[in-house]
């Protein structure tokens, strides 16, 4: 039935695109630009990872020239010039490649610089949600695939879904701790990690008014006495011994530790939040029950 | 032009009778301020300042760990990372005759913080996992130790830059490149180990919040030795303040004075950087303050400083706790704002008079 929904829905898109097919694309980015194309780019700078990413889900990698220091994903672009960070990308480099579009953070410092070089540059924001679907379907737009954006989000709610339906009954609903720096900055409610493990049927003991990513006083965490840590495996070997921590509950058998590689997905905001939230959920899954967990001896701290 | 911020030296050099009354009144003062700021340490908490918080908190079946490993350790930790701050400040003043020398002038921070960086980048390239928030005893160690030789390094080079601290300008100039350029170097470690990254942010705003007993432990020794060792200097510094050649005709082997104070000052900055990250402005106040309030020979002005540090960081700490909580400030940003503050003031004062 959805499936036929689906078909029909892209069958109306294509039909859409053909009968549009045509000189111009145009579309406004996230900084309130708007672009006017004769024809989708061919030459694709991006300087973000989840914007690689998302180019490449839409199906448009080989069109890439140039990717940013931290774009890993997928294994086809690693041979790609790297052209810098968000802070410190390399114009001259950037300019050489003759881009006919560069994708960049809203925030990007360099983007005024290039577009003063005669280079389009389009903005695209993603916070939350919302946005990375928005900018889905802006980037398959730029690409000429405006189909290509409600089936990758399709597939990413399909994936929420079926992560949702594996989080055990018995884990709805618990607190969890998301650690993104060990100042300690957490995930909030209000960020886009927080919107997955909402998906997810998970709670999150940084509520939505202290802002996406809060700075927390340390001992706000010991006193939330989170059901589930998820941070970085190295922030997760440091935690005991910070003062007054040996006292979570959570630690060390109710936390997901990741290594890097995996930690990183969990922290971009863009086509792959999907699989990030199987990988939550996988984890929540093989946490051993609370029960066992409950009983650790580290209440006399 | 620097000069001028601090009352001559001489004025401390004939104490008079309301001095010594000045100056009891100014240590009674800082320490009552400290146990005041030491119980209001104890009772901020994530939702700030509020009575009723604070009973829930001494009457909660967690108090121990609230108030017992959380919030004492944390609070006597920040009072001993700015005694050690402020007492790195009074040697430097004193040593180098230059009411504008601090820790983080002189390079001895710079290099105390790169040193740090090192061993973070270190740490994690070699699959070890060790940050400020890690209380083990080696790693705490291997830091503290690391950033003594890296501050020792820093003001090494200025002073090797400046060739000797004779001229203030010189000196002042050759801490300043001497800092940007080892700050450099720890920017270039963190962008080839993005991991060292993390947890240098944190190290570079400076924080109190991971203080614990070990922290501490740390800073008690570091003080049960600087102390006694820095009063013992101080009147070699009252005789530097007339000039090396006075000092010298006096009967002082300089440079092993020198070497001593020198040393002294590495080991404050280094034992605070390490366990604190970079607070500004502590180092450079504290001094000043305590010459306004109550000039006085070395001895005082040193320890006095030592409390007077102690009692600004505290301060700064409680208020980063408090002023958005449950969230918090990064201290060294709010010791920056207020240092920078009053040097402002104190600036525009000497220059309207």
């Amino acid at each position: 039935m959805t499936a036929r929904r689906t078909f029909a829905a892209l069958l109306l898109c294509f039909v859409a695109t053909a009968a549009t097919a045509g000189p111009a694309i145009v579309l406004r980015d996230d900084g309130g630009a708007e672009h006017r194309l004769a024809a989708p780019p061919q030459r694709i700078v991006t300087l973000l990872p989840s914007l690689t990413e998302s180019v490449c889900a839409l199906g448009g990698c080989a069109r890439l020239v140039g990717v940013d220091r931290y774009s890993n994903w997928p294994d086809s672009i690693k041979d790609l010039p790297r052209l810098g960070g968000l802070e410190d990308a390399q114009v001259e480099r950037i300019v050489a490649l003759k881009p006919d579009v560069v994708l960049a953070a809203k925030s990007a410092r360099v983007a005024e610089r290039l577009q003063s070089l005669g280079l389009r540059v389009v903005l695209v924001e993603s916070q939350t949600h919302a946005d990375v679907r928005r900018s889905l379907g802006l980037i398959a737009q730029l690409l000429g695939t405006p189909a290509a954006a409600e089936r990758a989000w399709s597939a990413i709610e399909a994936e929420f879904q079926n992560a949702a339906a594996r989080v055990p009954p018995a884990r709805r609903g618990q607190k969890v701790y998301f650690e993104v720096a060990s100042d300690p900055y957490a995930a909030g409610a209000a960020s886009f990690i927080g919107e997955t493990l909402i998906k997810l049927g998970l709670g999150n003991v940084v509520p939505p008014e202290l802002g996406p990513f809060p700075r927390l006083n340390p001992e706000y965490v010991v006193r939330a006495q989170p059901d589930i840590i998820v941070a970085s495996q190295q922030a997760l070997q440091s935690m005991a011994g910070r003062p007054g921590w040996s006292a979570l509950k959570a630690l060390p058998r109710q936390a997901c530790g990741f290594v890097e590689a995996r930690y990183e997905l969990l922290i971009r905001p863009g086509p792959r939040m999907g699989e990030a939230a199987s990988a939550l959920a996988d984890c929540v899954a093989g946490l051993p029950a609370k029960t066992a967990a409950a009983t650790g001896t580290k209440d006399g701290q | 032009m620097s000069a001028t911020l601090v009352p001559p030296a001489a004025a401390a050099a004939a104490p008079v009778l309301a001095d010594a009354a000045r100056r009891r009144r100014l240590l009674l003062t800082l320490w009552g301020l400290a146990v005041v700021l030491a119980l209001l340490g104890l009772a901020a908490g994530p939702s700030g300042l509020s009575w009723s918080a604070w009973m829930a908190d001494v009457g909660g079946d967690q108090a121990m760990l609230i108030l017992g490993q959380i919030r004492a350790p944390r609070t006597l930790g920040a009072w001993g990372v700015g005694a050690m701050l402020g007492l790195a400040g009074a040697i430097a003043q004193g040593l180098f005759r230059n009411p504008l020398a601090d820790p983080y002038l002189l390079g001895t921070a710079a290099g105390a913080g790169l040193a740090v960086v090192l061993v973070l980048a270190g740490a994690t390239l070699g699959g070890v996992a060790i940050g400020l928030a890690t209380a083990q005893w080696l790693a705490r160690l291997g830091m503290v130790l690391a950033a003594f030789v890296g501050a020792l390094g820093g003001l090494t080079l200025t002073l090797m830059l400046a060739r000797g601290a004779h001229e203030p300008m010189r000196l002042l100039l050759a801490g300043v490149v001497v800092a940007v350029v080892l700050g450099a170097v720890s920017d270039l470690v963190t962008t080839v180990s993005p991991e060292a990254l993390r947890g240098k942010q944190f190290f570079m705003l400076g924080s109190t919040g991971f203080l614990g007993w070990s922290s501490v432990w740390v800073l008690a020794a570091g003080l049960a030795v600087a102390l006694p060792l820095s009063h013992r200097y101080a009147s070699a510094l009252d005789a530097l303040t007339l000039g090396e050649d006075s000092a010298a005709s006096l009967g002082l082997d300089l440079p092993r004075i020198r070497l001593v104070l020198v040393g002294l000052l590495a080991l404050a900055t280094g034992l605070a950087v390490s366990q604190a990250g970079l607070v500004a402005f502590v180092g450079l106040v504290a001094p000043h303050l305590v010459r306004r309030h109550a000039p006085a020979p070395q001895a005082f002005t040193l320890l006095a400083s030592a409390a007077m540090g102690g009692v600004l960081l505290l301060a700064a700490d409680v208020l980063a706790r408090c002023m958005i909580a449950p969230q918090e400030l990064p201290v060294g940003v709010l010791t920056a704002v207020l240092g920078g503050g009053y040097l402002m003031r104190l600036l525009k004062r000497q220059t309207s008079e």
